[in-house]
């Protein structure tokens, strides 16, 4: 906060409160805030997610950190008057304290997302305050870089864009390969569907990323850094933009920083719309203005990256992560978290559950706790099913694998992956077959077709999956169906193409008598393919109305008038019609 | 050399250190198959996007399979090229890429030589297991080049040579995934982009996405119609290529036994294009005097360096991308359309023909040259000079189908007078040949003495842009030749940042020259193909007894005949032409 | 033959110059040029690659590759379906069925009377609200096959 504020109130951004609010909170607020003369004791800041998406749109009000939710502009009054002039909560806005108790905030930890929500992310100062630009002095003045990426190897720290590689390893190979030119890429293009925790750090703590990259500029001796993000981000941009102006203006970046010979300058360039440029030798190219295509690794970035320089490429949250190490330690570091994977680890939690949006939890945390304590368990009292992590790349995991600690190596041994942190939970309700399309459907759509067991191993993938949700699928599809998922992975070119069937192995690993269902049983048990429903007409019930072979809008239904009818399994749609317009309830569904 | 110790299937070898694995594995007699990979050694050109995925091997200590093409051996490294799991995942790879294909593979004009039919011959595909929706699109037909995208594999070695070796930037990859393919941009035809139909992509596409626009069937009835005088000419690089697609090594000159089988095959009269290589060497030859004379002499409008003109895919490029400089090559006509225009002319009235009734068919190692016969420059009242161009591997086609058996024909003779030629215009066919031969004139035209040494090794080569100094007794002359497109490029850069120091430049837009043509036998990749077919081109213009083109009786007397002298108003007419801008696509009006 | 008048040349002309006309900048070139235009169509690429010197299948190719880019003019009010996996999970497919059905266009297209266009896209990170519809910038949450109706009828009239 900066100093000269008394309190402030922190309005969340995310996307799902922005777009769940009728007004526009802020400047609602900014309008009240002046009638009552508060105005300058008290500022309005643009916050994002607090993960509780589903409440919103919420508000926190600090220093205090009262939370309040689905705050509306009739409730701004209250809020001024009871809680702002009489320091008293507004005890209808506070949501519910069962959710508080059960643990959503207690389990979580946060690193990357430290700032996130706290500081006004447009104001450099409320940065700095919060110990923002420490870290780079500390380098740059007290470490030589070879120290620093000490550091960063004893930390423990692993790329949080997916591969997990140890960074500060990564940060050493690009150190010591010699050219006259180094860069420092900043992956910010988020592109797994429904995970959105590096545009919440761009938005809500930019600075964060431009000190990490100056940090790794210094240790591996380069002097310009890029941000590659999403075109779709704009707040990120936008808020980007305005720390970069910042920073340069404090003398942060650009020419010798803290007096040092130190120089760093960052420049941005945007995706457009491309999933597989997450991958960094398909992300490079798409920086070097060409189709963003993969090429073969070795040679990796480190050695021959962008305009074929040395290049290190880590995600956002990998960076977000490096201040805090830098000003706390490497130990306290890798004191959190399990053996192998140290820190944290931040999800998008999304799907059938209670409490949908952003947490960050140590690694070691698991499943059950996440979904459970945090998450607030499964919507409707249903019952969980499954959890696919790692979005397009990753796996369902089950019932069984609700104790195992998150970390990187223990989802991989399950047949999943950690990925960039995407976590959907699913419910009885959900096919899994259907899922394993679903997520198909999109590698197939994003896939950049350069090598052919991707081009066309996904293609046939999704139209196996597609006849086993037709029910067309025979026993002998599944074999096919293992044996092409696990050449795709074993040939593919790139990352996406070595992941994308782990969708399909870890459903037919962990659901196989759905799969053994559709295509033996001809079911779908969950009830969720349309192919496999069966509208009947009761013997029992029908009087012959002819109401509903009427209404069939393809003309499935025939018989006499007072006559039973009879439904053409054949030509029928499944639309459902028949049943909504029956008054006998003579339409039974199988 | 430093070598390096690997593991192949459990044999230990020493293999040169940098080398791949699939280069290590051939050096010590293990073949890995390979399908969008291409080397072409001598031509300095690699191709490896490790896209087909068929080359994947093991090697210990990997994740998963790695494509042996594009990764290199490290010491100690533990490959397996024959495990069930290599094995499987190039076969079903192979079923993935054949599940895309259309399977007419008996009426595909690629059928007996296409690498994706050889491929599943060897991995011994007999059914698919994978199946579904084809990728479709559009037919495009050019003058030249037939696109049929659904044979498309994806192996991208089009776009190698349209966009790096040639510079053209008529291809590219569009769309992604499935719907990925290789197109002109907005896939508009290819007539309408900047493609310069030098048949590169052709060359080398691996199945029938790209094949030549066939006229064998036009030829054949036009022979069959007895009102018809079918003259047919046949340009130096194909009699070096032709035996290839009967089972002789390349390099082998089957000229006499071509000269044969096309009287077979009924044409009426069988001439070399070679005669009008000769003519063409004395129209350039002449203007490159005239424009060097002037210069010396210190006019400052001449234009230098001349630039050659025989090779139409290098005229559609600089007139696609270097309008501007469209003034600078020679206006010499190539000599395909000299031939046509002094066919339908001179011989036509020495044989009584009139000019409807004859037909010019030329047999050319080149698909440009189809396109080149259609400009309407080179037609009069609507009757083009040459009627249709056959590509080498359309001549085979055409013998095959005519069951004439190759290996036993005696070679027969070159008809008169337009069969006659020199040793001058039999090494146009190769990268340097032209500028030889018109320096063989040119020296002693320029200094009236007689050339002793008519070889001038230091213009010979493979290189792609050399570069010599000819002593005119006292006055040097510089010379360029560039082969490739790509090359031609550069020369043409500096001549319009005016860095250029060459008085005269041969361009070949095919590597290698005519014998590396777009219509040529396919060479799958081997450049030594090209090595072996320029040796054989030399050998023949050793053989002859006139080697300078001005010394060519037949031409001599069809410039006393007809022409009168080199560049008269005759020859200007008959034999020069003008070039035109094509670069505006679009138009930028007011509002 | 395509046309296009000096005005607009003169805009890509200076968005490319404000890129040093250095090809390497071709996507960002190509937001800037699809912010101004709205849409890019071949005229603009072809302008666009005379000013990077690259050539104009490049261009295209590049073009065709990002989905952010489009060659159709959007509608006066653009339709994007998220299909993310929250929304996917919540039923997202469903309405883009029934947007299609009602709109009687598919994904990628603009409907004869240039009022609304389709996209999908993914994951809008407001997962809380899935499904999620986006009309230009008004975000519909929680939307159900009835509410398609109701939206479009919206933006009728």
């Amino acid at each position: 906060m900066s100093p000269k504020f008394k309190k402030s109130i922190l309005v969340c951004n995310g996307s799902s409160c922005l777009q769940a609010s009728k007004v526009n909170l802020i400047a609602e607020f900014q309008a009240k805030l002046k009638e009552y003369n508060l105005d300058n004791e008290i500022q309005v800041v643009q916050s994002v997610c607090f993960n509780k998406c589903t409440l919103g749109p919420n508000i926190i009000i600090q220093p205090e950190n009262v939370e309040y939710s689905t705050v509306t502009k009739e409730d701004i009054d209250d809020i001024i008057i009871i809680h702002l002039l009489n320091n008293k909560i507004v005890e209808r806005l506070v949501y519910n304290q069962v959710y508080e108790n059960s643990g959503s905030t207690k389990k979580q930890y946060r690193i990357a997302l430290r700032n996130c929500g706290f500081i006004n992310p447009e104001v450099i100062d409320d940065y700095i305050e919060k110990d923002g630009y420490a870290a780079l002095a500390k380098c740059l003045t007290e470490f030589t870089p070879q120290e620093v990426t000490q550091q960063i190897i004893k930390s423990g720290l692993r790329g949080r864009g997916g591969g997990g590689f140890p960074t500060g390893v990564k940060w050493d190979i690009t150190s010591k390969s010699v050219a006259d030119q180094k860069y420092v890429v900043c992956n910010a293009d988020e592109g797994d569907p429904g995970a959105f925790m590096d545009r919440s750090v761009l938005e809500g703590d930019p600075h964060s990323i431009i000190e990490a990259m100056a940090i790794c500029g210094y240790c591996i001796g380069a002097d310009k850094g890029i941000v590659y993000i999403r075109a779709e981000y704009p707040l990120a941009i936008k808020r980007l933009k305005i720390a970069l102006d910042q920073a340069k203006e404090y003398g942060l970046l650009g020419e010798k920083l803290f007096g040092t010979n130190f120089n760093f300058e960052i420049d941005i360039k945007y995706g457009a719309g491309a999933f597989v440029c997450g991958e960094e030798t398909a992300l490079i190219h798409s920086m070097e203005g060409l189709r963003g295509e993969p090429t073969l690794k070795p040679p990796f970035p480190s050695v021959s990256g962008y305009l074929e320089k040395p290049t290190n490429v880590n995600n956002v949250e990998t960076f977000a992560n490096i201040p805090a190490i830098i000003n706390k330690g490497a130990d306290w570091f890798a004191s959190i978290g399990t053996e192998k994977s140290k820190g944290t680890k931040v999800f998008a939690l999304a799907g059938k559950i209670n409490n949908v949006g952003l947490i960050e939890v140590p690694m070691g945390t698991t499943l059950r706790e996440v979904i459970y304590d945090i998450g607030g368990g499964i919507r409707d009292g249903k019952k969980f099913k499954a959890v696919q992590t790692g979005g397009p790349s990753g796996g369902c995991l089950t019932e069984k694998h609700l104790d195992l600690p998150i970390d990187f190596d223990s989802l991989s041994a399950a047949g999943s992956m950690m990925g960039s942190g995407g976590m959907i939970v699913m419910d009885e309700d959900d096919c899994m077959v259907s899922m394993a399309r679903f997520y198909l459907e999109f590698t197939v759509e994003e896939s950049c077709g350069k090598c052919a067991p991707c081009r066309i191993g996904n293609k046939r993938l999704h139209e196996m999956l597609t006849k086993l949700c037709d029910d067309k699928g025979t026993l002998e599809d599944l074999d096919l169906l293992r044996n092409l998922s696990n050449v795709v992975k074993d040939t593919s070119l790139c990352g996406l193409g070595q992941t994308s069937p782990n969708p399909i192995l870890s459903t037919m690993q962990n659901f196989y008598d759905e799969y053994h269902a559709h295509v033996v049983d001809h079911k779908c048990p969950s009830g969720q393919c349309k192919s496999f429903m069966r509208y009947y007409i009761s013997e029992q019930n029908c009087i012959g109305c002819v109401v509903c072979a009427r209404n069939c809008p393809v003309n499935a239904i025939s018989g006499e008038k007072k006559q039973l009818h009879v439904i053409d399994q054949e030509i029928c749609i499944k639309c459902g019609i028949c049943m909504d317009k029956c008054k006998f309830d003579a339409i039974t569904l199988n | 050399m430093d070598t390096i110790n690997i593991t192949i299937d459990n044999k230990n070898f020493q293999v040169p250190k940098g080398s791949s694995i699939l280069d290590a594995a051939k050096s010590v007699g293990i073949n890995i198959p390979t399908l969008c990979y291409m080397h072409l050694h001598d031509l300095n050109t690699t191709h490896k996007p490790t896209g087909c995925r068929i080359c994947v091997v093991e090697v210990e200590g990997r994740k998963n399979l790695v494509p042996a093409c594009a990764t290199e051996c490290l010491p100690g490294m533990v490959i397996k090229n024959q495990t069930v799991r290599v094995l499987n995942s190039r076969k079903t790879v192979l079923e993935l890429i054949l599940s895309d294909h259309p399977a007419d593979c008996l009426t595909c004009p690629k059928n007996g030589d296409c690498d994706l039919q050889s491929m599943a011959q060897k991995m011994g595909i007999r059914h698919l297991h994978y199946q579904g929706e084809q990728s479709t699109y559009i037919k495009d037909r050019s003058p030249a080049i037939k696109r049929d995208m659904d044979k498309c594999i994806g192996c991208r070695r089009c776009l190698t040579m349209c966009n790096e070796v040639q510079t053209v930037g008529a291809l590219s990859a569009i769309n992604r995934g499935f719907m990925s393919v290789m197109a002109p941009p907005f896939q508009m035809n290819l007539e309408d982009s900047v493609c310069t139909y030098c048949g590169q992509c052709v060359a080398v596409c691996p199945t029938a996405a790209l094949t030549e626009i066939d006229h064998t069937a036009k030829v054949i009835r036009l022979l069959a119609d007895p009102t018809k005088t079918v003259v047919v000419q046949t340009a130096p690089a194909v009699r070096a290529a032709l035996g290839e697609e009967f089972g002789y090594a390349p390099g082998t000159l089957v000229t006499g036994k071509m000269t044969a089988a096309l009287k077979d095959l009924g044409f009426d009269y069988v001439f070399d294009t070679d005669f009008a290589a000769d003519l063409t060497i004395m129209e350039e030859g002449t203007e490159l005097l005239d424009r060097l004379t002037r210069h010396l002499n210190g006019d400052p409008t001449v234009k230098l360096p001349l630039l050659t003109s025989c090779c139409p895919g290098w005229v559609n490029f600089f007139e696609h991308q270097f309008p501007d400089m469209k003034d600078i090559p020679s206006t010499a006509r190539s000599p395909q359309q000299m031939f046509g225009a002094i066919a339908k002319t001179y011989f036509a009235e020495k044989i009584n023909v009139k000019r409807e009734d004859m037909i010019v068919v030329s047999v050319m190692p080149c698909l440009a040259k189809k396109y080149e016969c259609n400009r309407d420059e080179f037609k009069t009242d609507g009757n083009p000079d040459v009627d249709y161009v056959l590509s080498t591997r359309e001549l085979a086609r055409l013998i095959k189908q005519a069951s004439i058996d190759f290996d036993s024909l005696d070679p027969a003779e070159f008809d008169h007078p337009m069969g006659e030629s020199s040793g001058a215009s039999v090494i146009f066919g190769t990268t340097g040949g032209v500028i030889e031969a018109a320096v063989r004139t040119a020296y002693e035209v320029f200094t009236k003495k007689k050339l002793h040494k008519v070889d001038f090794e230091q213009l010979r080569g493979m290189e792609w842009i050399r570069e010599s100094t000819v002593d005119f007794d006292g006055t040097p002359i510089k010379i360029g030749i560039a082969h490739g497109l790509g090359n031609a490029r550069k020369l043409l850069q500096d001549i319009r940042d005016g860095k250029s120091h060459y008085h005269a430049i041969e361009i070949m837009a095919c590597p290698g020259g005519c014998i590396g043509g777009g219509g040529q036998p396919l060479h799958h990749g081997d450049s030594n193909i090209l090595l072996a077919r320029q040796k054989a081109l030399y050998s023949e213009d050793k053989s002859k007894v006139i080697r300078k083109s001005h010394e060519n009786p037949s031409i001599i007397k069809l410039y006393d005949e007809f022409l009168g002298k080199p560049m008269s108003v005759k020859a200007h007419h008959l034999l020069h032409t003008h070039y035109f801008d094509k670069s505006n696509h679009v138009e930028i009006t007011k509002e | 033959m395509l046309t296009i008048c000096e005005n607009n040349v003169a805009k890509i002309e200076a968005i490319c110059r404000e890129f040093n006309n250095d090809k390497g900048e071709l996507i960002n070139v190509l937001h800037q040029a699809q912010h101004t235009f709205g849409y890019l169509p071949e005229e603009v690429q072809e302008i666009i690659a005379l000013n990077l010197n690259t050539s104009l299948a490049h261009v295209y190719g590049v073009v065709s590759f990002y989905s952010f880019f489009t060659m159709i003019p959007k509608g006066d009010h653009p339709i994007n379906i998220c299909m993310g996996t929250a929304c996917y999970v919540r039923g997202a497919e469903k309405v883009l069925d029934e947007f299609k059905k009602l709109l009687n266009i598919q994904v990628g297209q603009t409907t004869a009377d240039e009022k609304f266009s389709l996209s999908s896209l993914r994951c809008v990170g407001a997962c809380g609200l899935a499904p999620v519809v986006l009309v230009g910038d008004k975000v519909y949450g929680r939307v159900t096959l009835d509410g398609v109706q109701e939206i479009l009828d919206e933006y009728k009239s």
